[in-house]
């Protein structure tokens, strides 16, 4: 890696600063929930297939039935996900990251390999 | 005309254009930056445009509408699987690994571990996943020729692999990653548009009706309201308990897998900035859903259209429903030449769809050969540019050769089960790896090795012992019976054993590096010390 040696120190100094740890509970408080929140209903829409079909065939609107709907909804929140997350990093993240970034850059030569 | 010659006429043009643009590419590929990451000057809409030339294989194209043609609802769970699965790609991995890697997924593995065992890991799995994906990929090609272009002698088919590989061989050693990217672009523009197409003349013909399209189509089908239901091919009730877990197995492993197949974690590395990377993973996510949403109405399109009965008779996956349907529905609006026109243009996409993926996959295990296992673990770092990229070219033709080998012998298996293999192995051991590397403190060296070979044994092993090797009619060795394993997907079982192997191979290793992990908590947050794009 191009890394050099000096380096170490100052991600470890940027690390231990709370302007760090706060982009890294911003990140982490929106991710890891969002993951457990999507995983979890897809997962409900594969049990479901598997075990209750019955509930799935429900006939809503002419032929359109539960199972078409609900797979459909997998798409909406899969988009809406990704749009909510999208701001959310636009917003909360990317002016803290880019702000530590610069400083960073502007302390010493952390460039990476410019091949 | 008739539709073949119509065809291989509009795929010469592809290829033709392709491989004009391919040879202005290879001016940029005189560095490393430049073969593996095109230099990372791809703007965030290409690359996803890209993302989705890459990840729309023809197995989702023809497969998934194939499987809803004969089998109805459950092709659609496929498609699903293979949307979310982005999620993960977006949420968790994309925007770190660019900002902490360079060239391969070993990059960021490797990053605070001890690099020689790790990028050996890496590179074994990274080539293991992408053969197997290629191999479905170059089977299916001979399969599609037949059925397309009516060539059905073994000879035949056996000259379309040979011509596919030397094909997607060209695009990766002369165009390197800016090359294969400009195919896998023009390949999903190609793609979203016959699927466009045929998807309005449908709803169209239907008034834009979808429940009257589904009613005509469960009648259709033989099957009645139960066509629309899930439970016609995956976890049938006759299959009992242990078909309901396997689709759950299936399930998990198309959600988890994506996020650790090589050639789609490489892509990340061909844009600026991670704020480019999250960029391209959102069109790849608009693109990839819309496109599933098209395979829908294709799939339902050709049970209505052209009905069960006529596209198993032609192939009895089902493969050839979509080009089927886009003959009756052209023959349909625009009479007997519309029909031919457009076979002939969605067989041609058909084959771009092919060439793209597997010129992805060839990129990604080559460049994990040359970079991981050549330049780091054999010459230990100790090699230029010039001779890492003349190593990632050799190794392009032999894993080509080697493909195209293994894709004439197995031309009669039935290789589709490689490609949800595939999404398992990445799954039970890269996914695991990658997370822990970007989000434990603990995790070492110990720990990688053990995730990466932990799980890719875990899920070789259990399919060698499931009905889909030995046991069953459909196995591959239908005559013997070692299986004990009754799933044919082993992700339920060996995706979580990938995640204990890591934990268990961390706990019981004491080596630990803070400062590298800093180093790689600050840049994958931060960006500070990522890779630039190139000057050029």
């Amino acid at each position: 890696m191009t890394t050099r040696q000096h380096d170490s120190s100052l991600y470890e100094q940027i690390q231990s600063e709370e302007r760090f740890q706060e982009l890294k509970r911003r990140f982490r408080a929106w991710v890891f929930p969002m993951t457990a929140v999507f995983l979890v209903w897809y997962l409900l829409y594969v049990v479901l297939s598997a075990w209750a079909r019955g509930f799935m065939g429900t006939k809503v609107l002419g032929n359109i039935n539960v199972a078409l709907i609900f797979g459909l909804l997998q798409f909406v929140s899969t988009f809406l996900i990704a749009w909510a997350y999208s701001r959310h990093a636009a917003r909360r993240l990317d002016p803290l990251a880019d702000e530590i970034r610069h400083e960073a850059e502007g302390r010493t030569d952390v460039k990476g390999g410019t091949e | 005309m008739s539709h073949q010659t119509l065809s291989t006429i509009l795929f010469l043009l592809f290829v033709a254009i392709t491989l004009g643009i391919t040879f202005r590419a290879s001016r940029s590929t005189k560095d490393a930056a430049g073969f593996y990451a095109g230099n990372r000057s791809f703007s965030g809409a290409q690359n996803g445009l890209a993302i989705g030339g890459d990840y729309m294989s023809a197995a989702s194209f023809l497969g998934i509408a194939g499987t809803i043609a004969l089998s109805g609802y459950d092709g659609f769970l496929y498609s699903i699987g293979f949307l979310v699965a982005w999620l993960v790609a977006l949420l968790l991995v994309a925007e770190l690994m660019r900002n902490s890697g360079k060239f391969t997924m070993a990059d960021v593995l490797a990053f605070r571990m001890s690099p020689r065992p790790v990028r050996t890991a890496a590179g074994v799995s990274t080539i293991v996943v992408s053969i197997f994906y290629l191999l479905a990929q170059m089977v299916g090609a001979g399969a599609l020729v037949g059925l397309l272009l009516g060539v059905t002698s073994p000879a035949g088919k056996a000259l379309t692999i040979v011509a596919v590989g030397l094909l997607m061989i060209v695009y990766v050693v002369v165009g390197g990653m800016k090359g294969t990217t400009w195919v896998q672009i023009v390949k999903a523009v190609l793609l979203m548009g016959g699927a466009t197409l045929i998807t309005l003349l449908v709803l169209g013909k239907y008034g834009f009706n979808l429940s009257g399209l589904l009613g005509d189509a469960a009648a259709q089908s033989g099957k009645g309201e139960a066509f629309l239901n899930p439970g016609g091919k995956y976890g049938t009730e006759a299959q009992g308990l242990a078909g309901k877990l396997d689709l759950i197995s299936l399930g998990l492993a198309l959600v988890l897998g994506t996020a650790g197949l090589p050639h789609i974690l490489i892509r990340f590395y061909t844009v600026p900035t991670a704020k480019e990377a999250r960029k391209s993973v959102l069109w790849g996510i608009g693109i990839i859903g819309v496109f599933y949403l098209l395979t829908l109405v294709l799939g339902f399109g050709a049970a209505a259209l052209v009905g069960g009965k006529a596209i198993a008779a032609q192939d009895k996956a089902g493969n050839t429903a979509a080009p089927m349907l886009a003959e009756a529905i052209g023959r349909a609006v625009f009479g007997e030449v519309g029909g031919t026109i457009l076979l002939a243009v969605i067989a041609a996409v058909a084959f771009a769809t092919i060439l793209a993926v597997v010129a992805g996959l060839t990129l990604a295990s080559s460049s994990s050969f040359a970079h991981d296992l050549y330049a780091h673990v054999f010459k230990r770092g100790q090699t230029t540019d010039r001779e890492e990229i003349a190593v990632a070219r050799i190794a392009a033709f032999v894993i080509g050769a080697v493909a195209i080998g293994l894709g004439i012998l197995a031309q009669k298996q039935n290789v589709a089960f490689l490609v949800a293999l595939a999404f398992a192995v990445a799954a039970s051991g890269n996914l695991p790896a990658i997370l822990y590397s970007l989000f434990w403190r603990r995790f070492n060296t110990s720990g990688a090795v053990w995730a990466i070979y932990g799980g890719l044994a875990s899920a070789l092993l259990l399919v060698i012992f499931s009905p889909v090797v030995s046991g069953a009619e459909t196995s591959l060795i239908p005559g013997a019976d070692f299986s004990w394993f009754p799933l044919s997907n082993p992700g339920l079982v060996s995706i979580p054993l990938g995640f204990l192997f890591g934990y268990l191979g961390t706990v019981l290793s004491k080596e630990h590096n803070a400062a590298k992990y800093a180093e790689i908590e600050v840049r994958s947050l931060t960006g500070v010390g990522a890779e630039k794009a190139a000057q050029h």
